[in-house]
């Protein structure tokens, strides 16, 4: 067991290993000060909620109180292993500013009360609502970060038993296009690849993707990799020079630095040279594929030299990448913001998928693809249905799946809306907006700081004539604009599952009393089910569930015969289990799956798929007819798209590309890691990141003062000079409001959070909001404090 | 005689009245940003395909306009103005719903001149006009489904609120 500097050596010593050799054990601890590990008097089971890599990790108690964690040296995902934000940040649930009675809205001013109160102001509002204007007229914006008994508990609350189309989670905002890839090319979700893929690659491709930060255990996995035997190359894009882009050098493969917003360029010329060169797998291709063709005419005239105009790169390095992924004999892809968070989202990210099938690397070890998800219990967001999908992924637009679900729920199948696809949040906010929406319930999130053009979101939160209901376990910006705020308990303090990006599943037990009178979520739901009398067919109380494990009893026999089938996991079975286990675990499959789409089998049959895909520019829905006719009979579908400009492209006056992005060192709007000493210590404050020669024509220097503009808004930021390409400015997006003057937001000052900047536009197909592609200026402020 | 220079000339102008008024819809729902965003997109294959058949227009004997305007600036700015001035207003909704349905009915109207073209450059075998008609009018097919998608995720809001 080793205690270290988790924030000078984020990534720990290594302990390579060679391709197809199991990853060996490196046990991370790390206790607070004076605290001697003999001293622990329980350790209890669960995984990180920092992050969306799903290590799993013992909570160390010391007199009902959390004193530290330790990496769980059985589990499949991290061996042992923690990352800084795992180390560090259980630090925030012990913080004195804990939420920890109700507050409702009085004479403007957000006062103290008791749960009887707060619950009958929303009950009294939710049932003058429906009464007045029906169902459409409430909506749910949840999270990434609460546990599955939760999502299916909310998914069934509002689209069970009030009716509402109006649910998503903010997983909107980091995995929506993860979900809508997976869809589009497999016809439902459902992560094909995993973890030990990365024990057996030749070739790892990371798009868009700084696993370095965002996933580090994974990361620490590939530098055991490089640092072995036979290590495999990395090919790397991305506009920043990140630690990966570095591996990727220094492995002998290829870091590409695209222009922003030119993803679905460099890819299509990618899988120009791939099929031009014949690096094309016929067999697998004809097998269990459909599509190719117009995938073949699309990417036709996409050369290096069209693509390298437009993503402003040498063709030459275009060909040597493409060379590295057509010669891997093992690929592993992997996506994350870069493609998700940019323009034409879904149809960069598909190409990838489109990459891995004309190679014919699936299903086997070392090929796979990770669409990653950013937070760490997003997919069970996913399978719940509490964002914008159909809960145990059936499809809106098969009646049959919607049938079932009220079997199910045992009510009126007509009761769940299924006219339309669910409502994705960026919509809701805008029927907050114009009036249609009366309340929102917010759980486990903070949309004053994450959504795109804060004054925007300000401005419709803190109308009059919108009910807010915020859920959360600080009084964060969102909170403080609340009508009614929820003190909620967190990970440690409740129990649960929740399932990481390759389909593993951890239990998560209580190891603590929650603060004050703050309650689980799931208990926080329920309580409002009850109090709304909430019936099924038979009168019986809807849901009919009443604590964790006889919700999560009641999501697993809802899966049964759907892909995320968890019928054969329990509480009792994940308690006995050595560590977490991949879905899909059932009957069949008692120890679950490692890999999916083994032989090509595929869940794209047109009565058993989740979705029936969508244009790729237009984002429309599929009719039932159409898929059936283009795939008959289930196998992979190629979806090929056009390349399109950015929709703001920067011009004289604003001459840069803005992204926003991450650090290591936080999570989200900080609202835990900026309460935990060495994370907030490590990055404490906002930053800029230009290149030394923009930053030379302008005349700043590292630790300036700049002031950052966009249409939108500015924003005061410290210099970075790094290796970013030129032309390209990188905000991060975790800094908002709660720790200064302002509260929820800037104090008549210039404002600090990235999102003051960023611009209103998703991606048509995932609707995923796009925070990398807004133009930008930047200007030294005279004076400023170094 | 051949009428065929009819039927390039009709594309050429409903195709031209097509992006105008996509441009058009995308500006008067500036709010609704998916609208907004996505139909200027779409508004450019029309202007694509204006281009294409004033280029091979000229092989007919037809001087069609290549670029002709697309929008009349002044009402552009107002129509942006009013979309931001009833931002808080829910009964911009009907006017999204009448403005889809026009522009379903008008990608249905050059769909089918896409269609006649195509069918009558088969019988003339015309196969530079077939190939532009089949690469051009699965377009067309897609902006009508856009607004169909769009009138059907939308109405249920807009009528029940």
């Amino acid at each position: 067991m080793t205690e270290r500097d988790a924030i000078a050596k984020p990534w720990g010593a290594r302990t390579p290993f060679r391709p197809g050799e199991p990853w060996p054990d490196r046990v991370d601890i790390h206790l607070a000060g004076g605290v001697d590990p003999d001293d622990v008097q329980r350790w209890v089971r669960t995984a990180s909620m920092l992050h969306s890599n799903g290590d799993a990790m013992d909570i160390a108690v010391v007199d009902g109180r959390i004193v530290g964690v330790r990496g769980r040296v059985e589990d499949r995902v991290n061996h042992g292993r923690l990352g800084p934000k795992d180390l560090y940040g259980w630090q925030a649930n012990g913080s004195q500013d804990r939420l920890t009675r109700p507050l409702v809205r009085v004479d403007g001013g957000l006062v103290e009360t008791d749960w009887d109160t707060a619950m009958d102001r929303v009950v009294t509002r939710s049932t003058q609502l429906l009464d007045e204007r029906g169902p459409s007229s409430i909506g749910f914006y949840t999270t990434g970060q609460l546990m599955a008994e939760e999502y299916y508990t909310l998914a069934a609350i509002g689209h069970g038993a009030i009716g509402t189309n109006h649910m998503d989670g903010n997983t909107r905002l980091c995995t929506a296009t993860a979900a809508a890839a997976l869809k589009e090319t497999f016809a439902c979700d459902g992560q094909p690849g995993s973890y030990t893929d990365v024990d057996h690659a030749d070739v790892i491709a990371l798009f868009g993707h700084n696993m370095a930060e965002t996933q580090t255990v994974l990361w620490m996995r590939i530098l055991d990799r490089l640092a072995g035997p036979q290590p495999p190359r990395i090919v790397c894009v991305d506009p920043r020079d990140t630690p990966v882009a570095k591996a990727a050098r220094d492995s002998g493969g290829v870091h590409l630095a695209p222009l922003p917003g030119t993803n679905v360029a460099l890819m299509n010329a990618l899988l120009h040279e791939i099929i031009a060169n014949e690096w094309v797998d016929p067999d697998y291709l004809d097998a269990h594929t459909v599509g190719y063709a117009e995938l073949r005419a699309q990417v036709e005239g996409c050369t290096p030299e069209w693509a390298g105009g437009i993503c402003r790169l040498d063709p030459a390095e275009i060909r040597a990448a493409a060379r590295v992924l057509g010669e891997a004999e093992r690929l592993l892809s992997t996506v994350l913001q870069g493609f998700y968070q940019s323009h034409q989202a879904s149809a960069a990210a598909v190409q990838v998928n489109n990459l891995n099938l004309v190679r014919g690397m699936l299903g086997r070890p070392g090929c796979g693809i990770l669409q990653m998800n950013g937070q760490p219990t997003a997919q069970n967001t996913r399978e719940c249905g509490a964002d914008g999908d159909m809960s145990g992924f059936r499809n809106w637009a098969n009646d049959a799946h919607v049938a079932d679900l009220a079997r199910h729920w045992n009510i009126d199948p007509m009761q769940i809306p299924h006219m339309a696809p669910p409502t994705h949040a960026m919509q809701m906010i805008r029927y907050c907006e114009e009036g249609s929406i009366g309340m929102l319930w917010v759980s486990g999130t903070n949309p004053a700081v994450s959504l795109p053009d804060l004054s925007r979101i300000r401005s419709i939160f803190s109308q009059d004539r919108l009910f807010l209901v915020v859920q959360d376990i600080f009084l964060s910006e969102t909170a403080q604009l609340a009508d009614v705020v929820l003190p909620a308990a967190t990970w440690g303090e409740k129990t649960g599952c929740f399932t990481n990006v390759d389909r593993t599943v951890h239990l998560s037990d209580k190891a603590v009393e929650p603060p004050g009178q703050a309650r689980p979520d799931l208990d926080i739901f329920l309580d409002y089910a009850r109090r709304m009398d909430f019936r099924d067919r038979d009168g019986q109380p809807f849901p009919a569930w009443h604590d964790a494990e006889s919700a999560f009893a009641a999501w697993a026999a809802s899966t049964e015969g759907r892909p995320c089938d968890y019928t054969g996991l329990s509480h009792e079975r994940l308690r006995a289990a050595p560590s977490g286990i991949q879905w899909p675990c059932n009957a069949e499959h008692p120890d679950g799956t490692e890999r999916l789409y083994v032989d090509g089998r595929f869940w794209s049959a047109p009565d058993h798929c989740e979705s029936y895909g969508r244009d790729m520019v237009t984002g429309a829905p599929l009719s039932p007819t159409e898929y059936r006719a283009l795939n008959p009979d289930a196998k992979a579908v190629l979806k090929a798209a056009e390349y399109l400009p950015p929709h703001e492209p920067p011009g004289p006056e604003h001459p840069f590309v803005l992204i926003t992005g991450r650090t290591i060192y936080h999570f989200h709007t900080r609202t835990k890691t900026g309460r935990a000493p060495e994370l907030q210590a490590a990055a404490p404050r906002v930053w800029v990141e230009c290149s030394p020669a923009d930053a030379g024509r302008l005349g700043l220097t590292d630790g300036d003062l700049a002031e950052v503009a966009t249409p939108r808004g500015t924003l005061h930021a410290h210099v970075r000079i790094t290796g970013i390409r030129d032309g390209v400015l990188f905000v991060p997006f975790h800094y908002g409001y709660w720790d200064t003057p302002g509260g929820s937001a800037p104090d008549g000052g210039p404002g600090r959070a990235a999102n003051e900047l960023t611009a209103t536009d998703w991606d048509p197909v995932s609707k995923q909001p796009l925070f990398k592609t807004a133009a930008a200026s930047i200007t030294p402020v005279e004076g400023g404090q170094r | 005689m051949s009428k065929l220079p009819l039927v390039l000339r009709e594309l050429h102008r409903s195709e031209t009245s097509l992006a105008r008024d996509l441009l058009a819809v995308a500006d008067r729902h500036q709010v609704d940003h998916e609208i907004f965003h996505v139909g200027r997109d779409i508004a450019a294959w029309s202007q694509t395909h204006v281009r294409l058949l004033s280029e091979i227009g000229h092989d007919h004997g037809l001087e069609l306009d290549p670029a002709p305007r697309w929008t009349v600036p002044a009402l552009s700015s107002l129509t942006r103005r009013l979309s931001t001035a009833t931002v808080h207003r829910p009964e911009s909704g009907l006017l999204l719903l009448a403005d889809l349905r026009r522009v379903h009915r008008k990608a249905a109207g050059v769909s089918l001149d896409w269609e006649l073209l195509a069918q009558s450059a088969q019988a003339m075998r015309q196969g530079e006009l077939l190939a532009l008609a089949q690469s051009c009018h699965p377009r067309t097919v897609r902006q009508m489904k856009w607004a169909n998608a769009h009138l059907k995720a939308s109405s249920p809001q807009i009528i029940a609120s």
